[in-house]
């Protein structure tokens, strides 16, 4: 959603001044409420949603406003609420499917990946899996190697899986709501990290599409493409490398399927560099899939290789000296810019 | 769901000494637990850590009741098992601390503390995650011909997982040598298992014919005697067996969860009056086994064992930077 004005690309998640600013948390519970009021099939499902309000305390308020069936605490049962979403929406229901950590998606992946995924298309277009999955992402709580990882690009690989990655509560909201609208399974990945982060979101009634990228700050001389909380450590690069005289343009594909290839290539082609940065390990990370997309796209207006950053190949260690290294830094990424504009 | 029918079984007692042994157990555990809130109230610890206060009696009872080559798995709520194996607090703070002196050197924290000398398979930070694991070290000591025995330790809250059953199910056909303890807190984080647990705790286990029984698990003695049972049976081949070991959390699900508004100070106040540490002494005292003075001593040793083990931990250093790759691959 970005607009032209007056020649500079600005984005309405950055900066819309006179608007209403809210957290990523309050966004991302503000889009469920108004989906669930405006549509009686949308139900919530997930472990300590309701009376806890959540363990990120985001859903507070909702189970007094919807009640016990529609907002619904569950054992701790991942593949099973996972199993029950996919069903409840073949029959036509607009499931919400919450699993607190996105490490524990791992415990969902035959629900997702052979049945979501694949029954519309097995079925001839028959059964349609109008289903979200909301989970959380990121590292640097101290939580160690099971509860901080990003694991969005195991979900991005799958056909018939969508998978949104909001960065600012602008974001998270136009791109819930679209979630919960689509007629396909969705994962959205929340950064634990963002839920506090404020940003201005108007009041009135907006979706985005599934498959937009957004220009975050634009810029002539160098592409970053970063994804979630991954955007804020590109803006901070792009800020410190404005200060020594490179002009960077900040790209939040905000959905890694679909992706929006054209915006990728179109950026790379402008700057004739590109630098991708995200919190999943960078070996087969979603890193790899845009800098193939942009050399292939942008090959002839490339003057360096596209380099990619993503978290170290580690599991994610306890220890805060060592957790902080695995993950990419502002500092970093003005050194592989430089290097990269050198 | 409360399993409320516990069994006693005949209890094989223990000698005084070996009771206050376990006492001291219990309560260092405690000890510890206190001083890792301590840790994390001071900001002097890194994330956040789930205390074991009030169960202590089932780490203990059933480790009591183990050898050192005996495995146990553990826990997002393991430090008690850990101790009741045999850890050791230096290198357990070290650990909750991020210090290159930990049982995981740094890289695993609280919820993943391992330890191979003491048996130890590991805590775990994913409900259920470990019941695989037990069982596949009874598929090992099958395997290898040893007369060992594995236990799996896990809450309430893991009854939701599927795993467990296919485990369960497993272990039983086999006739492997797993032990499945269930720390029933009533809670799995902020809800109550009547509304995340359906039927009966020990009929899941009975469904597939392996040896289930619910147990007062604020009771050293009842855990140790039921443990005893199971665990000789296992080890001459009879087969797994399920314990719903009925306990409380006496503080929050972590640390951080003070106000805790999902269950009443009265309840918390029912519990509190079956303190696992208190019944023991109770019982040691009025049965003339030990005179009260006793007790206070064992407090005091615990807690200077503790106070030094955290100065050891808050002194030692971090890992360096090379060590953060290290480990991916043995
Ligand atoms: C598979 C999985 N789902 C959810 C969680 C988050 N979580 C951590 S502890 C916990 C509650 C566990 O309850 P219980 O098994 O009863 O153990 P307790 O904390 O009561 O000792 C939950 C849901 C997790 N760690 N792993
Ligand atoms: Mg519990």
């Amino acid at each position: 959603m970005s607009t032209l004005d007056n020649g500079v690309i600005r984005s309405p998640a950055v900066h819309a001044p006179g608007e209403r600013q809210i957290t990523f948390g309050q966004a991302i519970l503000e889009a469920i409420t108004e989906e669930m009021a405006r549509d009686g099939s949308v139900f919530i499902i997930g472990e300590d949603v309701a009376e806890a309000g959540s363990v990120f305390k985001v859903l507070v308020g909702l189970l007094d406003q919807f009640g016990p069936e529609r907002v619904i605490d569950s054992p701790i049962s991942e593949a099973g609420i996972a199993g029950i979403g996919v069903g409840a929406a073949i029959t036509g229901m607009r499931p919400i499917v919450d699993i607190m950590f996105g490490d524990f998606t791992t415990l969902v992946m035959d629900q997702l990946v052979n049945q979501a995924a694949k029954t519309h298309y097995m079925s001839g277009g028959k059964l349609k899996v109008p289903m979200v999955l909301r989970t959380t992402l990121g590292a640097s709580r101290r939580s160690a190697a099971q509860h901080s990882q990003s694991l969005h690009a195991l979900f991005s690989h799958i056909p018939g899986l969508k998978v949104a990655m909001p960065a600012t509560p602008y974001d998270a909201k136009g791109l819930m709501k679209s979630a919960i609208r689509d007629d396909n399974p969705v994962v959205i990945f929340e950064d634990k990290m963002l839920y506090q982060e404020r940003g201005p979101v108007p009041e009135r009634e907006y979706t985005l599409p599934l498959g937009q990228a957004d220009v975050k700050r634009a810029g002539d001389d160098l592409t970053i493409v970063a994804t979630s909380s991954m955007v804020y450590v590109a803006l901070e690069a792009a800020d410190n490398l404005a200060s020594i005289g490179i002009s960077a343009e900040v790209i939040d594909p905000r959905t890694t399927n679909p992706l929006d290839t054209e915006a990728l290539v179109n950026s790379a082609k402008k700057t004739s560099r590109a630098l991708i940065i995200d919190e999943g390990y960078q070996q087969y990370g979603v890193t790899g899939e845009f800098a193939s997309v942009i050399a292939d796209g942008a090959f002839y207006y490339l003057d360096a290789p596209v380099k990619r950053i993503g978290a170290m190949n580690v599991p994610v260690p306890f220890s805060p000296v060592m957790e902080d290294l695995t993950i990419p830094t502002a500092e970093y990424v003005v050194e592989t810019a430089k290097a990269l504009c050198g | 769901m409360s399993e409320t029918k516990d069994t006693k079984p005949n209890a094989t007692e223990l000698d005084a000494e070996h009771w206050l042994q376990a006492y001291e157990q219990m309560a260092k555990i405690r000890a510890f637990e206190e001083a890792a809130n301590e840790l994390y109230t001071s900001a002097r610890m890194p994330g956040i850590t789930h205390l074991y206060i009030g169960e202590e009696a089932i780490a203990v009872g059933v480790c009591e009741a183990l050898r050192q080559d005996d495995y146990i798995t553990s826990t997002h709520r393991g430090h008690g098992h850990c101790l009741a194996k045999g850890a050791a607090l230096d290198k357990m703070f070290a650990e909750l601390l991020g210090k290159e002196a930990g049982y995981c050197r740094g890289k695993g924290g609280s919820m993943h503390i391992a330890d191979q000398e003491t048996g130890n398979l590991g805590a775990n930070g994913i409900v259920g995650g470990s019941a695989g694991i037990a069982t596949g070290a009874g598929m090992s000591i099958k395997l290898r011909g040893t007369d060992q025995v594995a236990v799996c330790f896990f809450g309430d809250g893991a009854l939701g997982q599927g795993l467990l059953y296919e485990s369960m199910n497993m272990a039983q056909l086999w006739k492997l040598p797993v032990i499945y303890v269930c720390e029933n807190n009533q809670y799995g984080e902020y809800t109550h298992n009547s509304k995340t647990a359906a039927g009966s705790m020990v009929g899941r286990a009975a469904g597939f014919g392996v040896h289930a029984q619910a147990i007062d698990g604020q009771d050293i003695r009842t855990v140790h005697a039921t443990a005893r049972l199971v665990i000789d049976r296992a080890r001459k081949g009879g087969g797994p067996a399920f314990l719903v070991c009925n306990t409380y959390r006496f503080h929050g699900h972590h640390v951080g969860d003070i106000d805790r508004p999902y269950r009443t100070r009265e309840e918390e106040a029912e519990w509190a009056k079956r303190d696992p540490l208190k019944l023991l002494e109770d019982w040691l005292v009025k049965s003339k086994q030990a005179e009260s003075d006793v007790f206070e001593r064992i407090q005091q040793d615990v807690k200077s064992a503790v106070e030094n083990a955290v100065n050891y931990a808050l002194e030692a250093s971090f890992p360096s930077e090379s060590e953060v790759d290290r480990h991916v691959y043995a």
